[in-house]
């Protein structure tokens, strides 16, 4: 039996980007600084972070979970990475990481430990973070060192491209390759699909959940690092709705919050999508036709996210409507 | 006789200070299909559970392949040589074929995954079970048998010395349970060892060599298959005698009145898919069986009667007026109920009182301007607590601390305190231990005398045979034969089934 | 296999069932006693009116939440549906939008306006996940995200000031010495407690949390009591917006509400409803939000800064939801 190819499913999973290119063309005809070399590296610059937090969520998301610590993970980690920041990019870099995979490890632990549901779990974390946050830097920002390489994290460039791009790109990679060259990839997908299944089939489900949310606190932390240093300075208030900011992408990366199916790769064309919705209205408003405030763009980011979303139920209906017992039994031969 | 494959010996396990198993043994040898059968409760799932790893035992010796074994997980079970398959099929169905069946021993090149080769290995696994399908579509667009396939295809896959099956062919049509049993016969010369549970007790004559019986956490009897009749299996089975006066086996009477004016008629439904012409005739105060081998579209019909899913074609009348349902809440005020068969996704709201269950679809009809009325309320419920025997400590209790049997009449009294003209019970005794499913069918009928119509699916042969006034048989979703109660047998009904009378 | 264990349940597993029933009560007994013995001041009216004061608005939300939670679902845009309303209403009063002759006229549209567009908007949450089934989460993600950016555009952002009388009594006002919010609080958890546990609507929405298929083959219209939930939700958020912007004098659309969806999922889950669906407490979430505000105050008033109350209130949510776990299981 030759597999039809489902058109609609492609669309579900390629469609962002599709989207994406359709909006990257619209501003590159319309604008002229669009493809611009300073504009295109300023925005892979700022949306790093969300790429960063939005990846650990994508894991998160796939074995049916959701992580939303994230955002003051990040701030917790700016905090630390700014204080850690005299002693050198490495040691900021290294603190500001092992904050948010400290934190990770708690969620982890109270996830696959005690049984609590991860919504609650890292709602939790995400007020102890915050509050944490808060407490180290004694309610200010903390400003980083300017006298190490730390700020290099942020604000350097590596190539001609912009390191926190770089970090991210590579982070990319490792997700890539770990979601489909590596078994515990592969258990990622499988205990989202069916934790049961996943647990008779002799999966460590415990350890791999505990790993994605390690790994989720940890990339958040990173994010954190980046923030203080592009911004100069370790933010406790920053971070607030990142959390949901990231689902957001995962979903319009199309990337199923039920969990068992997801793709590394479209999950960046979410994020790239958001973050070009908000370049565009910047644009937008520099040609003068139109004055959109920048408040647009939350409306506009939360119709994108109604579209997806739409598109989402109407196809898993289709599908759900699709191939059944008695359509496949002729599969069968004995 | 070499010596067996595996050895369990005075198993006690215990939860909470309940025993579920005492002293239970089971003995299975190299290239045995074994079967293992009980009632539901009688220790089966509980044994192989903690055989798997699943439950850690209080106390007992079990040798597998001639060494002490202690599985800490079903992952240690799965590796030592021990693959079970359960009834809900445990793969994961938005993954590919390939990843299900390596999944947990993927194949690796230079430290990654390597997909070609897993997808080889899972076609030659499939290959042995004369298997071709694409191994890159995922689960969920395969039939449950072809499932079922991939998942001994798995169990082999991981050198299996002895696979587990439950009920497996609780979801397979006659065809692809014999396909399922070549299957297991290839095992079998291979050497590998199959336990196989099932209720379905011709099965156990078809493929198994011996069987052991539980019952109420003991193994009561272990003998060879060929040498043990069925009224014995199931006379030890239920620790009494079956073999009752009148040789009746349900708790069905005779009925006491003729059937009165039609209440549904139904003519060439469809759904298009499970359904594709089904007609339908009840009278009031008549049992109508609706039989057919699963997958003939037996529950679909009753769901497209209730307003649960929409005909795509054909006709339906409620006393003599045309009836349309979009929803079940048309078929309600149409004066229908509906008892499903899987009390537990459909039936019950767990958390929730008897009393709350037995009130959830005559509530609306009570008090005034939505505000319950208690007085009235509390009246209805303890008199259904009473009437039906229900064995609860009081309305209060939570519906999921009841027995099967007493959710059951619950369902039951939902549905009957809405004084339905019509009542759909879908599998009414599936998974009820004997006692109450004799009070159950019993029920069954002195409703029918009381002037209900009923329409009863039920896969057990006599319980359609002793019970129904008249049957409808469906084959592949077409209505195939309608058998007046004069002359119903068990053999006019399986010949239906199998081969269809009067169409095709 | 299932054991049915009516009275076998040992010691241990029956003080484990009454901390997670009860636990919230006990623990906010606890927060008094400590406070009564530590805290100076505490035993006064105006401590008193301080903590219910803080606490109304979260109660107000968290009893919608409740609702919502009940029948298994989750509602994240009430934050933002509080800034559509704290931005819509002085839009209105303040005669920015339309002209309305008199003040008390003005004001009466304006609350009613600001009101029925929540209501609506919560609507049409529910309308995603009844008619779509959108997972919660999801559905109410979008308003989450476009709410916030519907009130700042609708103000541009601006913060709007005002001192008005006839519309501010709903946050400052205080007849009989009770601060006027903490009356339509309790009203509205009287009213919620009493519509879960005696009108048909209650008991549906329980039932479509605790199985959601019998309760439509019951003959429940699951979809239309789920869009009424939801409603209900973005109204009680859209009443709490006002609340907000009438204690403060002002609206700003960037902070009004800004973290109230988290602060209402902890009061729910503190106070022991199932975050699961099916089994719900107004009663208890109730309590929830008081333990959450006076663990908060213990710590101010005892010199603790607020971030390590937030800690703190972190550490109590996973307490509580464990609690009750172990009471569900035991």
């Amino acid at each position: 039996m030759r597999r039809k190819t489902n058109w609609g499913q492609m669309l579900a999973s390629y469609g962002v980007v599709l989207a994406l290119a359709a909006l990257i063309l619209f501003g590159s005809l319309r604008y002229e600084n669009f493809l611009g070399s300073f504009n295109i590296l300023s925005v892979l610059r700022y949306n790093s972070m969300f790429a960063l937090i939005s990846l650990g969520m994508c894991f998160v998301i796939m074995t049916g979970g959701i992580d939303l610590s994230v955002g003051s993970v990040a701030a917790l980690g700016s905090v630390v990475a700014a204080y850690a920041s005299p002693y050198g990019l490495l040691p900021g870099l290294a603190a500001g990481v092992a904050a948010g995979m400290l934190a990770g490890t708690l969620n982890g632990l109270i996830i696959t430990r005690l049984k609590i549901m991860p919504f609650i779990t890292t709602l939790a974390m995400m007020l102890a973070a915050s509050g944490t946050a808060l407490l180290l830097a004694r309610n200010q920002s903390v400003a980083v060192s300017y006298a190490t390489a730390f700020t290099e994290l942020g604000q350097g460039n590596l190539l001609g491209l912009p390191v926190p791009a770089l970090i991210g790109a590579f982070a990319y990679l490792v997700g890539s390759v770990v979601l489909n060259l590596t078994s515990s990839g592969r258990a990622v997908l499988a205990i989202g699909g069916s934790e049961d299944a996943s647990r008779m089939m002799g999966l460590p489900v415990e350890r791999i959940t505990f790993l994605v949310y390690l790994a989720s606190g940890g990339l958040a932390g990173l994010a954190g690092v980046i923030l203080a240093a592009q911004f100069g300075a370790g933010q406790p208030i920053e971070g607030v709705g990142w959390e949901l900011f990231a689902i957001a992408a995962v979903v319009v990366g199309g990337t199923l919050l039920t969990g068992g199916a997801g793709s590394v790769v479209t999950t960046l064309a979410g994020v790239l999508l958001l973050g070009v919705v908000f370049n565009i209205l910047n644009f937008e408003n520099g040609k003068g036709w139109i004055s959109l405030s920048a408040y647009w763009q939350s409306v506009i980011r939360g119709l994108f996210l109604l579209a997806v979303v739409l598109l989402q139920a109407h196809l898993t209906h289709r599908v759900a409507g699709g191939p059944t017992v008695a359509d496949t039994t002729d599969s069968l031969q004995p | 006789m070499s010596s067996p494959v595996l050895s369990m010996q005075s198993i006690n396990k215990t939860f909470g200070g309940i025993a579920a198993l005492t002293d239970a043994s089971l003995q299975v040898e190299p290239g045995e299909i074994h079967a293992l059968i009980g009632q539901n409760g009688a220790g089966k799932s509980t044994l192989i559970k903690v055989l798997t790893g699943y439950h850690q035992r209080t106390s007992g010796e079990v040798t597998f392949e001639g060494r002490a074994f202690e599985a800490a997980s079903p992952r240690a079970a799965q590796e030592a040589g021990i693959s079970t398959i359960y009834q809900e099929i445990n793969l994961v169905p938005q993954r590919s074929v390939a990843e299900n069946i390596c999944l947990g021993r993927e194949m690796r090149r230079f430290g990654l995954l390597d997909w070609p080769g897993m997808r080889a290995e899972a076609r030659r696994l499939l290959a042995r079970f004369k298997l071709s399908i694409d191994v890159d579509q995922p689960l969920s667009q395969l039939s449950t048998a072809t499932q079922q396939m991939v998942a001994i295809a798995r169990a082999v896959g991981f050198s299996a010395r002895l696979v587990i099956m439950d009920e497996p062919t609780s979801s397979l049509d006659d065809r692809e349970a014999q396909v399922l049993f070549t299957v297991i016969r290839g095992l079998k010369a291979e050497g590998i060892s199959v336990l196989f549970v099932s209720h379905k007790l011709d099965e156990l004559y078809q493929v198994c060599d011996r069987v052991t019986i539980m019952r109420d956490g003991r193994t009561v009897q272990v003998s060879r298959i060929d040498e043990t009749d069925k009224l014995t299996l199931v006379s030890t089975m239920l620790g009494r005698d079956v073999a009752r006066t009148e040789g009746r086996t349900t708790g069905f009477g005779a009925p006491s009145r003729a059937p009165g004016e039609i209440v549904l008629r139904a003519n060439g439904l469809s759904d298009g898919r499970h359904v594709r012409r089904v007609d339908l005739e009840m009278a009031e105060g008549e049992i109508v069986g609706l039989t057919g081998l699963l997958g003939s579209g037996r529950s679909e019909t009753a769901r497209l009667i209730f307003g649960d899913t929409q005909t795509l074609s054909g006709t339906m009348s409620v006393a003599a007026r045309p009836y349309h349902p979009s929803q079940p809440a048309d078929a309600i005020r149409a004066g229908m109920g509906f008892c499903t068969e899987d009390r537990k996704i459909e039936g019950i709201v767990p958390d929730m009182s008897v009393a709350d269950n037995m009130m959830l679809a005559l509530r609306p009809t009570l008090g005034r301007s939505g505000i319950v009325d208690e007085a009235r309320y509390r009246q209805i419920v303890t008199h259904f607590i009473a009437a039906l025997g229900i064995k609860c400590t009081g309305p209060s209790q939570k519906i999921r601390e009841l027995s099967g049997g007493n959710q059951q009449k619950v369902l039951l009294a939902r549905w009957l305190a809405m004084s339905p003209r019509l009542l759909i019970l879908d599998e009414p005794t599936r998974g009820i231990d004997v006692g109450a499913k004799d009070e159950i069918q019993r029920l069954i009928r002195s409703l029918a005398n009381d002037g209900l119509a009923v329409l009863m699916i039920s896969s057990e042969l006599e319980e359609v045979v002793e019970g129904a006034d008249r049957v409808f048989v469906l084959r592949e979703g077409l209505s195939v034969a309608d058998l007046p109660r004069d002359g119903l047998t068990e053999a006019a009904v399986l010949s239906a089934m199998a081969h269809g009378v009067g169409h095709d | 296999m299932r054991w049915h264990t009516v009275s076998g349940m040992t010691d241990r597993s029956g003080v484990s069932l009454l901390l997670a029933r009860y636990g919230t009560a006990l623990a906010l007994v606890v927060l008094l006693a400590f406070n009564f013995a530590v805290t100076p001041n505490f035993a006064t009216w105006q401590t008193l009116n301080v903590n219910l004061t803080q606490v109304s608005t979260i109660v107000i939300v968290a009893v919608g939440m409740t609702l919502v939670i009940a029948t298994g679902g989750i509602d994240l845009s009430v934050g933002s549906l509080m800034a559509i309303s704290g931005a819509l209403a002085p839009m209105i009063f303040l005669g920015n939008l339309v002209g309305i002759g008199g003040i008390p006229v003005a004001v009466a549209v304006a609350m009613f306006v600001a009101v029925a567009a929540t209501t609506l908007l919560g609507a049409f949450n529910g309308w995603l996940i009844a008619r779509y089934r959108i997972q919660p989460i999801v559905a109410t993600l979008v308003l989450y995200i476009a709410g916030r950016g519907i009130a700042q555009v609708m103000t541009n952002g601006n913060l709007q000031v005002f001192k008005l009388p006839e519309f501010q009594w709903i946050g400052l006002s205080r007849p009989f010495g009770i601060p006027a919010q903490v009356i339509v609080m309790l009203f509205i958890v009287t009213l919620a407690a009493w519509m879960l546990a005696r009108t048909n609507f209650g008991r549906q929405l329980l039932a479509i949390g605790g199985n959601e298929r019998a309760a439509r083959l019951s003959g429940i219209a699951t979809g239309r009591i789920k869009i009424a939930v939801y409603a209900i939700s973005g109204a009680l958020a859209g009443l709490a917006g006002l609340v907000v912007i009438a204690i403060n004098s002002a609206s700003d659309a960037n902070l009004v509400g800004m973290g109230m969806e988290l602060d209402a999922i902890a009061a729910v889950a503190v106070g022991g409803t199932l975050l699961s669906g099916g089994r719900a407490t107004i009663i208890g979430t109730l309590l929830g939000a008081l333990v959450i505000q006076l663990v908060r105050y213990t710590l101010l008033a005892n010199g603790v800064p607020d971030a390590a109350a937030l800690v703190c209130k972190a550490a109590i949510i996973i307490g509580a939801v464990w609690l009750q776990e172990r009471g569900r299981t035991a």
